[in-house]
């Protein structure tokens, strides 16, 4: 597996990167925040070794997508099987309910107070 | 976790250990109308860049041909980061609010906590998709007025909410993108609408 970037536009090299798959775990939100298990392993596709050496630190999918200049939808695919294996655990996001819910005004009041001390 | 034998790219500040609860905000509007100058003066990192695949069927635009089924569309959208506290972390994303990128909205900014809607007053227009559609979508959002120093027409927010057939309800800032305290105020408008909205249905529960 070569280490170089996919070309994002180009099927063919995502189709290799996910070894075929066209299927993402859909239960990883952009924000979800995804934290490394374990370390890499001689082997590893390298893709899997970049995901546990970044997420050493809990780092958001988006964030993960961006460093691997992956599309998030590739991205998901390789966490699912980071999962399946016990490599990595997902923090997933409170707030991300259905589109028109609100969260409650505690969790709020504490994006608040955060944004003001910025 | 073993000792760390490759580093994280230098340009890129790991949060902190504790980080559990992302959080997503939008920032909608026409093209070249500051989303991604206002998500640079308020994120904590440089604006990132990704993309995300989709598959026309999968997005249910047309899903009765079987030749969209193979047609894939790419579209790219720019984030900033900002670390609320030990916990929570905000992500900003810079979507383009034309038509034909709606699509995507669903699939990758849903459970958002609401949206920036920014306008330019030279190009109003392109805000009444946007804000048709989060009407549509009943997602909270606020009206911020990009000024620029050649912003010399100076269209009273009043004016604006006129001209956009927006509610009153509906919270207006004036603001320029490119100042990270006039970026702050926005989201700080956003969220404190969010926030009484909350107290609101919390009180009538």
């Amino acid at each position: 597996m070569m280490r170089k970037p996919v070309d994002t536009g180009d099927p063919d090299r995502l189709y290799t990167v996910t070894g075929g798959r066209s299927r993402a775990d859909e239960s990883f939100d952009l924000v979800t925040l995804i934290v490394s298990e374990s370390g890499p392993v001689p082997g590893m596709q390298s893709e899997h070794a970049r995901i546990l050496e970044l997420c050493r630190h809990p780092t958001a999918v988006v964030e993960i997508a961006a460093e691997l200049m992956l599309p998030v939808m590739v991205v998901r695919i390789l966490l699912g099987d980071l999962q399946d294996t016990g490599r990595i655990t997902a923090r997933h996001p409170r707030a991300a309910r259905s589109v028109a819910s609100l969260p409650d005004s505690a969790l709020l009041q504490e994006v608040l107070h955060g944004l003001r001390n910025l | 976790m073993g000792s760390a034998t490759s580093e994280l790219p230098s340009h890129r500040t790991p949060l902190n250990d504790t980080a559990e609860t992302g959080l997503k905000i939008v920032v909608v509007g026409g093209f070249g109308v500051g989303k991604t100058t206002l998500v640079r003066s308020v994120s904590e990192i440089r604006p990132l860049n990704t993309e995300e695949v989709m598959t026309q069927a999968g997005v249910g635009v047309d899903e009765t041909s079987a030749v969209a089924a193979k047609t894939t569309t790419t579209v790219a959208f720019d984030f900033g980061r900002i670390s609320l506290n030990d916990r929570m972390v905000l992500y900003l994303f810079g979507a383009p609010g034309q038509e034909r990128f709606w699509f995507l909205w669903d699939r990758l900014f849903s459970g958002t906590l609401g949206a920036v809607v920014l306008v330019d007053t030279r190009r109003m227009d392109d805000s009444w998709y946007a804000i048709d559609r989060l009407e549509h979508h009943r997602t909270p959002f606020v009206v911020a007025v990009n000024r620029f120093d050649e912003d010399t027409d100076r269209y009273s927010l009043d004016e604006i909410r006129q001209a956009l057939a927006l509610p009153a309800h509906v919270p207006m800032v004036d603001c320029d993108a490119r100042v990270r305290h006039s970026g702050k105020d926005v989201l700080i408008t956003l969220v404190n609408h969010l926030h009484d909205m909350a107290i609101a249905e919390e009180t009538t529960l």
